[in-house]
């Protein structure tokens, strides 16, 4: 076990240290910040000459020694835009979009698993079939198409539901606001996240119904069903136990994704987090904070990886981590 | 915070807790963007100065009709051919308490001339001279005519508030572009509202300051400004009742927004002119005065605004809108098919020649779909267009090296004045002076730049409006660059706001004069 984690660890700064070179070899490909931070007739001189104080005419190994020197001791940059360590700013933004993650992943977990059972129980009722073609929808729409079609139902049409941003959030701790403490904050977090459950929701309701219909083939759900034990049993702890397993795998990759569709969900909706922060950073060219929120994705990747690997390892013991460490 | 502002906080809270509630009028206010800082002097844009007219004050400012109307500055006169004498208002105080004096407005101008983005608008001048308290002299170094044009971008700071030094040892005055500074997060002005909350990128608060000079002025309590960048975001948030007053209307929602219940369109004719340079360093046939009408003619800048823009421009043939000296119905846009074709065939290019093309993508309203039109219509008369459009961080560079055969660019004048067009956009191209700095076209008329020096000297202005129209007429007959639209504005708010009185075409609403009628 300890060796397994020691070569994880291993692993995981040199894929840190790869996303850090990507993300600082990048950011001279993403235009000149300068012609954001100053106005349309200030002179090449002047422009120049910013330049030189923000170090941008260094070479490329220069700026990446300095960049890399800065970041060991946690120093990540400083913003462009918000005149702040880049890394303060993510991680003031992180609690919007980690309570907008867990939103979604509330309605996922509460959906697709009755819905994946249900699908794979009765196949052919015409509720199944439903639910089977919206899920195809479902994948298909872009999540920003979804969320604008929401906005325009439920806000505009109707105005049940708040169009844009976290409404009233209370303080908890340190830099976390919290949506889930004011009726108004629960509102304006029900919209975004939908939307962004609208991509995964699908795909979890197919994957359960397949590992689900696949599973109750087996010898060991007929011979249940041969003992007399009631379906309700079979279905939700003897079968469902062993559907869950690959679903936790894909479930742990998909967290990834889940990530890259915050951006367009949080646009869309105004939601200050760091997917928002960080279009906007690339529309602002504020490098240093584009370089901050990679690394810092690149990290919430990287930790996340590691953490699914040993929860497989720890609910079905039958995967050797021991001989994995090797 | 400053304790100055953290005792309003306070008084807030109170204010909020009491159970006696008040009758406060709020605004809340949807833009694409937020200012970048609360330093008017830390860049020129209209997001600073759609702060800087409500934390702060002008001299003077613009009317609807773009004439100017006193504010802090209570009259003032011509007394010799360089030197403008003005009288301040007196009782006005900062946010802070301090008293309003010339003091402050030569504080704030040694201050101007050191900010990198508006020294430019203050060259021309040499000097602010305090003649006593209540009165100073704005000095010019010759005759000039922009002085009052100039004295809309002068907002008094509080020059105690700003002196001195931080905690950390760095100056208070200080104007740090890219990073933390004292006046990038601290203000006092003397306007109508103070910044009470402000959380970058997420929202601002401002709180009506209680000892503001002009009574007359509105009945707006607060202001929440909320940045929505997202379009259709900004539009359903407004026509959900989320927010009161949102700016810009993109031109797809137009119609939407003006047929929608309880809400207004608002729109006016904006400034900002859209056209196309074409490089004569980079193509022979450009130098060809005939070659560049034909391509004038060849483009149908009224299909464009009709078809593109959904008729939410207005059809350009210069570079001055209506209302600036320079402008003449005179130079109507051309468009003619066989105009263009017998043109090009005169130059000896009847069977045309190949061209790049760059355009942004992402800065002017439909940029890229503009220059694909454009594209295609150029290929009517033989011109073959590679066309590349962009973002617009990486098109600037792109720009500045004249990568292209035909570059697009927008330009608005900061001095709302016609000799500023020539002076970026089509003069001569000196690095000296910083001339032709955006001229991708790199057009050179020595007759038009003697024009627009002298305009510049020439405070007369029926002498003046004879040089530069005069200067148009000369970049229209050489069809010097391709003029398309100026882009108008549009906003949008609740019903009965008022809104349409406190807008203007330089795009910074006048909050501090809106008058909400509060229903019981």
């Amino acid at each position: 076990m300890f060796a397994y984690l020691a070569k994880r660890v291993i692993q995981a700064i040199a894929v840190m240290f790869v996303i850090s070179l990507i993300a600082f070899a990048i950011q001279g490909n993403l235009g000149d910040p300068l012609r954001e931070l100053v106005g349309q007739s200030v002179s090449e001189e002047v422009r120049q000459q910013l330049r030189d104080e923000l170090g941008l005419n260094d070479s490329f190994v220069t700026q990446y020694l300095r960049f890399a020197g800065n970041a060991l001791q946690g120093d990540l940059g400083t913003s462009y835009f918000f005149k702040e360590p880049a890394l303060d700013v993510i991680l003031k933004k992180l609690p919007a979009t980690l309570e907008l993650v867990f939103g979604a992943t509330l309605i996922i977990v509460g959906l697709s698993v009755p819905l994946g059972v249900y699908t794979a129980i009765k196949p052919n009722s015409i509720l199944s079939r439903i639910i089977m073609g919206l899920s195809i929808i479902g994948i298909s729409i872009p999540v920003f198409l979804t969320a604008i079609l929401m906005i325009f139902v439920f806000s505009v049409e109707y105005g049940w539901l708040p169009s844009y941003g976290r409404g009233d959030t209370v303080q908890v701790w340190g830099y976390w606001q919290t949506n889930f403490a004011t009726a108004d904050g629960w509102l304006h977090i029900i919209l975004p996240s939908i939307a962004l459950a609208s991509i995964m929701l699908p795909l979890f309701v197919r994957l359960i119904r397949a590992e689900m219909m696949e599973v109750l083939q087996s010898e060991y759900v007929k011979y249940a069903k041969a003992k007399g034990i009631s379906p309700w049993r079979i279905y939700f702890v003897h079968a469902l136990k062993n559907t869950l397993l690959p679903v936790i795998t894909v479930g742990g990759v998909q967290i990834g994704t889940m990530v890259a569709y915050t951006i367009l969900t949080e646009t869309v909706f105004q939601w200050p987090g760091m997917g928002f922060m960080f279009l906007e950073a690339v529309n602002r060219v504020d490098t240093p904070l584009i370089v901050a929120y990679l690394i810092v994705v690149g990290f919430i990747f990287v930790v996340t990886n590691t953490i699914v690997d040993l929860i497989y390892g720890l609910v079905n013991p039958t995967v050797n981590i021991a001989r994995m460490g090797a | 915070m400053t304790k100055f502002v953290r005792s309003l906080a306070a008084a807030a809270v109170v204010a909020a807790m009491a159970p006696v509630a008040y009758a406060e009028t709020t605004v809340r206010v949807a833009y694409d963007a937020d200012p970048v800082s609360l330093d008017p002097h830390e860049q020129l844009s209209g997001g600073t100065l759609q702060l800087s007219h409500m934390v702060f004050d002008p001299l003077v400012r613009w009317t609807q009709d773009l004439q100017f109307e006193p504010r802090l500055a209570e009259s003032w006169e011509q007394i010799d051919g360089t030197t403008m004498r003005f009288k301040l208002r007196s009782g006005v105080t900062f946010h802070s308490g301090n008293a309003l004096t010339a003091k402050d407005v030569d504080w704030t101008f040694d201050r101007l001339k050191e900010s990198d983005d508006f020294k430019a608008i203050f060259a021309p001048f040499t000097d602010v001279e305090v003649v006593d308290e209540m009165t100073f002299d704005l000095k010019t170094s010759e005759p000039y005519p922009l002085v009052l044009h100039s004295a809309t971008y002068i907002f008094p700071m509080d020059s105690a508030y700003y002196s001195g030094t931080t905690a950390d040892g760095k100056e208070k005055a200080e104007i740090v572009k890219h990073g933390d500074s004292f006046a990038s997060r601290n203000v006092s002005g003397t306007g109508p509202f103070i910044v009470s909350e402000r959380e970058q990128g997420v929202r601002v608060v401002f709180d009506r300051y209680a000892d503001y000079w002009d009574t007359d002025a509105g009945n707006v309590d607060k202001i929440v400004l909320t940045p929505i960048k997202e379009d259709p975001t900004r539009v359903a948030a407004l026509l959900s009742g989320d927010v009161d007053f949102i700016a810009p209307v993109p031109p797809t929602d137009l119609k939407r927004v003006a047929e929608a219940q309880g809400v207004d369109l608002i729109t006016m004719p904006g400034t900002r002119i859209i056209t196309f340079q074409m490089n004569q360093n980079r193509v022979e046939a450009f130098k060809d005065a005939r070659v560049r009408q034909a391509i004038d003619y060849a483009v149908n800048n009224a299909g464009i605004v009709d078809r593109i823009m959904r008729g939410f421009g207005t059809v350009g043939g210069q570079a001055s809108p209506a209302g600036y000296l320079g402008y003449s119905e005179g130079y109507a846009p051309r468009f003619d098919l066989e105009k263009a074709k017998s043109l090009m065939a005169e130059a000896g290019y009847a069977d045309g020649f190949s061209i790049t093309m760059m355009a942004p993508n992402n800065r002017y309203v439909n940029d890229d779909k503009i220059a694909q039109a454009v594209a295609s219509m150029l290929a009517q008369i033989n011109i073959k267009v590679d066309l590349q459009t962009m973002p617009k961080a990486q098109y600037w560079p792109t720009f500045d090296e004249r990568a292209a055969d035909m570059m697009m660019i927008g330009w608005h004048a900061d001095t709302e004045d016609s000799a500023n067009f020539h002076q970026f956009l089509t003069a001569c191209p000196d690095e000296a002076t910083g001339n032709g700095q955006y001229n991708s076209g790199n057009y050179c008329n020595p007759e038009a730049d003697a024009l627009m020096n002298a305009a510049n000297a020439e405070t007369d202005p029926a002498k003046r409006t004879e040089l530069l129209q005069k200067l148009e007429g000369i970049l229209y007959d050489e069809a010097a660059f391709i003029p398309l639209h100026w882009q108008n504005l549009a906003w949008g708010a609740k019903s009965g706001m008022n809104a349409g009185d406190i807008v203007n075409a330089l795009n910074f609403p006048y909050f501090g004069d809106l008058i909400v009628e509060t229903g019981s």
